[in-house]
C-alpha cells in the first residue's frame, strides 16, 4: 500500500463554554456554576490511502461532522496532528500551506445554507481559482463552463443565482466549487442527505465519475449505511466522539465485531427485508457533556459486561485491516 | 370486511397567482383495519398533501376539488368543522414530521395530553393523567412519570417524536396518518419508532398510513404500498408484489436507484432529469420526460389497468415482470 495521502493521529476536539461575568461571579460565591466541555472527537486516528473512498458513519452528535471539519482545515484540533502528504498540516507556512490547504476541499450537507446566495453561479465557482491563480480573469468564463459540463450542469445557466437551481442542481454548484480549485482530497458531509431518492442516485454517480476522472479520494461522511456500503471502500464507525469499529467496507457489513456496529447494521431498513418486526436497541445516546465511564456504548448494548463500564476498550486488530474497540472482541457473536 | 378508509378520485388542487397547483390529482386507495400503507413518493409528489385532505387541514388556496374521502362508510371529504373536530385527533390521528408541529412548546406534556384525551371524552383529570402516563410507557419512554412534568424542550428529538406518536395513540383512533415521522431522525431511533408504531398497531387494530420517500423503511413495515409521482398514485399493490415485480417505469427507477449490497460498487441506475413542476405538468403522463419508454402514445394520459392485485398507470408497463 502507498504511503497515505492523509493521516490523522491522536486528534482531540474540546468546545468549552467559558462562564460570562455573571457565571463567574456566581461561581466565586460558590453557585456550583462550571465551564461546559463538549469532548465532540476524542483521540481518533485513521489514515487514507489515495484513491481510497473511506465512509465515516454514526448517529447524530458522534462528531462525524467535528471531524470532518478538523480534516478540512475548519476546525483546529484541540490536541493531535493531521498530515497530508505525510506533513503536518499545522506546521506548513506560505505556499506549501496553501497548497494543502486548496487539496482539501469539503462538501456541505444543505446545498441551500452553503451557497451565497447573493453570488451568481459563476462567481460562486470561479471565486476562488481566479485569486489562487488557477485560471486568469480574462479565463475564467471559459474555466468555470468547463467545470460545470463537468458535473453535468448547463454552462448557460451560469448568469443565474442559486435559488433559481433544485436541491440537486445545487448540490452540484457546491461540488464543482470545490473542484475549481483541483483538490485531491474531498470531504463530504451529509453531501446527499437532503436529496431525493432519485437525485441521490444522480450524485452518488456524479462523485463516482469523479473519483476516477481527477483521482480524487474522499472522507465520505454519512448515517446512511446502504450510501456507504454502496460507495466506501472502508468504513469508520463512531460513536460519542470514539472509532468503535473500522475496517474494509466487506468486513464491517458481514463480519462486525463492535455490538454497536451490529445493532446499527440491524437497525438500517433494507429493501429485501419485508413485514419485518424492528427489534431496536435500548436507549439514546448519552450526552456527550458527561459521557458514561469505560466503554462509550454500554449502557446500551446488550453484552455488556462488568469491565466494559471501568475502561475504556482500545482499538485491537481483530483480522487484517480490521480494528475494533471492545473488550469482547466479538465473543458475544 | 368493510374498510377504514376510502378514497377515490380525490383531487386537492391550489388555486394561486402564479396557477393552479394540482398537488394531488385523481388518487384512489382503501385501507382495512390493522393496515398498513406506504405511500411513497419524492418531494411535491403531493403525498403529504393526500395525507392533509384525508384529516381535513388543507388551508385556501388550496380545496379539495373533486372526489370523495370515506372514513368509515361516512363521507369526510370537506365535511363542516364541527364534524371533523369530533374526528381529528380522535378516531383520526396524524403524527408530522417535525414533532413540534404537534407539541406546545409553552406546555408541559401532561397538559397537552390530558387536553387532547378530555377534548374528546368525559375523563376526570385524575384518570386522565393516568392514562397518558400509560400511553407514554408504552411507546417505550422511560421514567414516564418524570417525562409528564417535562416541556417538549427538555425531551430529545426521538423523545418528542414518541411523545407525539403517544398522543397521536391516546384515544385509540382507527386510522394513523404519519407523514415522514422518522425521517430527521437517527437509524436506532428510527428502528425504535417503527418497533412502537408496529406494536401499537398490532394491539390496537388501527389502520396505518406510512408516509416517506424512504423505500427501505417502507417494505420493512407495510402490507401495501402506493407510489405517487406528480399527485397520482402510478402504482399500487402488495408490498412484495411491487418491489420485487415493479411494472411502472418509475417505480423501476426508483428502486434501481436505491443502493443496496447487491450493487455495491457499480453504478447506480438514475431515473434522468427531475421532477416536473406542477404548476406547469406536461400533458399525457406526467413523466414521460423522463421515461426510457416514453413513445406517442404517452401523449394521451393513461388510464389506471388493474391486472391482479396490482394497479398502474402506464403504456408501456414492465409487463414481462407482472406475469411472470
Amino acid at each position: 500500500m502507498s504511503a497515505p495521502l492523509l493521516e490523522i493521529r491522536n486528534v482531540s476536539k474540546r468546545f468549552v463554554r467559558r462562564l460570562d461575568l455573571a457565571g463567574k461571579i456566581a461561581s466565586r460565591l460558590g453557585a456550583g456554576v462550571s465551564e461546559e466541555t463538549v469532548h465532540a472527537v476524542d483521540n481518533v486516528s485513521f489514515s487514507i490511502a489515495k484513491g481510497e473512498v473511506v465512509g465515516l458513519v454514526g448517529e447524530s452528535g458522534c462528531g462525524k461532522s467535528t471531524l470532518g471539519r478538523v480534516v478540512a482545515g475548519i476546525h483546529k484540533p484541540t490536541e493531535g496532528q493531521v498530515f497530508f502528504e505525510g506533513q503536518d498540516v499545522a506546521a506548513l507556512t506560505g505556499a506549501r500551506k496553501r497548497e494543502a490547504t486548496l487539496a482539501i476541499q469539503m462538501i456541505f450537507q444543505d446545498p441551500f445554507a452553503s451557497l451565497n446566495p447573493r453570488m451568481r453561479v459563476e462567481d460562486i465557482i470561479g471565486e476562488a481559482p481566479v485569486y489562487h491563480g488557477l485560471t486568469t480573469r480574462a479565463g475564467a468564463a471559459s474555466y468555470v463552463d468547463e467545470i460545470m459540463t463537468k458535473v453535468g450542469l448547463d454552462p448557460s445557466l451560469k448568469k443565474r443565482y442559486p435559488h433559481q437551481f433544485s436541491g440537486g442542481q445545487r448540490q452540484r454548484i457546491g461540488i464543482a466549487r470545490a473542484l475549481a480549485v483541483k483538490p485531491k482530497f474531498l470531504v463530504c458531509d451529509e453531501a446527499i442527505a437532503a436529496l431525493d431518492v432519485s437525485i441521490q442516485a444522480q450524485v452518488i454517480n456524479l462523485f463516482m465519475d469523479l473519483r476516477e476522472e481527477f483521482d480524487l479520494t474522499y472522507l465520505f461522511i454519512s448515517h446512511d449505511l446502504s450510501v456507504v456500503e454502496h460507495i466506501a471502500d472502508r468504513v469508520v464507525i463512531m460513536y460519542l466522539g470514539r472509532v468503535v469499529e473500522s475496517a474494509g467496507t466487506e468486513n464491517v457489513f458481514e463480519r462486525p465485531v463492535h455490538p454497536y456496529t451490529s445493532a446499527l447494521l440491524a437497525e438500517a431498513p433494507r429493501l429485501d427485508q419485508r413485514k419485518r418486526a424492528f427489534v431496536p436497541i435500548k436507549g439514546e445516546i448519552p450526552s456527550p457533556l458527561e459521557p458514561p465511564h469505560g466503554c462509550h456504548f454500554h449502557p446500551r448494548c446488550p453484552h455488556a459486561v462488568p469491565e466494559c463500564s471501568a475502561d475504556p476498550p482500545a482499538l485491537e486488530t481483530v483480522r487484517t485491516d480490521h480494528v475494533a474497540a471492545c473488550h469482547l472482541r466479538g465473543r458475544f457473536v | 370486511m368493510s374498510k377504514t378508509l376510502e378514497v377515490s378520485g380525490l383531487k386537492t388542487h391550489f388555486f394561486m397567482r402564479a396557477g393552479v397547483a394540482k398537488a394531488v390529482d385523481g388518487v384512489d386507495f382503501s385501507i382495512g383495519p390493522g393496515e398498513v400503507m406506504g405511500l411513497v413518493g419524492e418531494s411535491g409528489s403531493g403525498k403529504s398533501i393526500t395525507g392533509f385532505s384525508i384529516i381535513g387541514l388543507i388551508d385556501p388556496p388550496g380545496r379539495i376539488v373533486e372526489g370523495s374521502i370515506r372514513f368509515k362508510g361516512a363521507e369526510i371529504a370537506n365535511a363542516p368543522e364541527e364534524t371533523l373536530r369530533t374526528l381529528r385527533g380522535n378516531r383520526i390521528a396524524m403524527i408530522f414530521q417535525d414533532p413540534m408541529m404537534t407539541l406546545n412548546p409553552v406546555l408541559r406534556v401532561d397538559t397537552q395530553m390530558i387536553e387532547a384525551l378530555q377534548a374528546h371524552k368525559k375523563i376526570g383529570r385524575h384518570d386522565a393523567w393516568t392514562k397518558a402516563r400509560d400511553t407514554l410507557g408504552l411507546v417505550g419512554i422511560p421514567a414516564p412519570d418524570e417525562r409528564m412534568r417535562a416541556y417538549p424542550h427538555q425531551l430529545s428529538g426521538g423523545m418528542r417524536q414518541r411523545v407525539a406518536i403517544a398522543t397521536a395513540f391516546l384515544n385509540e383512533p382507527d386510522l394513523i396518518i404519519a407523514d415522514e415521522p422518522t425521517t430527521a431522525l437517527d437509524v436506532t431511533i428510527q428502528g425504535q419508532i417503527i418497533h412502537e408504531a408496529q406494536e401499537l398497531c398490532r394491539r390496537s387494530g388501527a389502520s396505518l398510513i406510512w408516509i416517506t420517500h424512504d423505500l427501505a423503511v417502507v417494505a420493512g413495515i407495510a402490507d401495501h404500498i402506493s407510489v405517487m409521482y406528480a399527485g397520482r398514485i402510478v402504482e399500487q399493490g402488495d408490498i412484495d408484489d411491487v418491489i420485487d415485480r415493479p411494472a411502472h417505469p418509475y417505480t423501476v427507477g426508483l428502486l434501481g436507484s436505491v443502493p443496496t449490497a447487491n450493487n455495491r460498487g457499480q453504478k447506480l441506475y438514475q431515473i434522468r432529469g427531475m421532477a416536473p413542476n406542477i404548476l406547469a405538468l406536461p400533458t399525457g403522463c406526467a413523466f414521460k420526460e423522463r421515461c426510457p419508454r416514453r413513445s406517442p402514445d404517452c401523449e394521451t394520459s393513461p388510464e389506471a389497468t388493474t391486472r391482479g392485485e396490482k394497479i398502474y398507470r402506464c403504456h408501456h408497463p414492465h409487463l414481462e415482470a407482472v406475469e411472470a
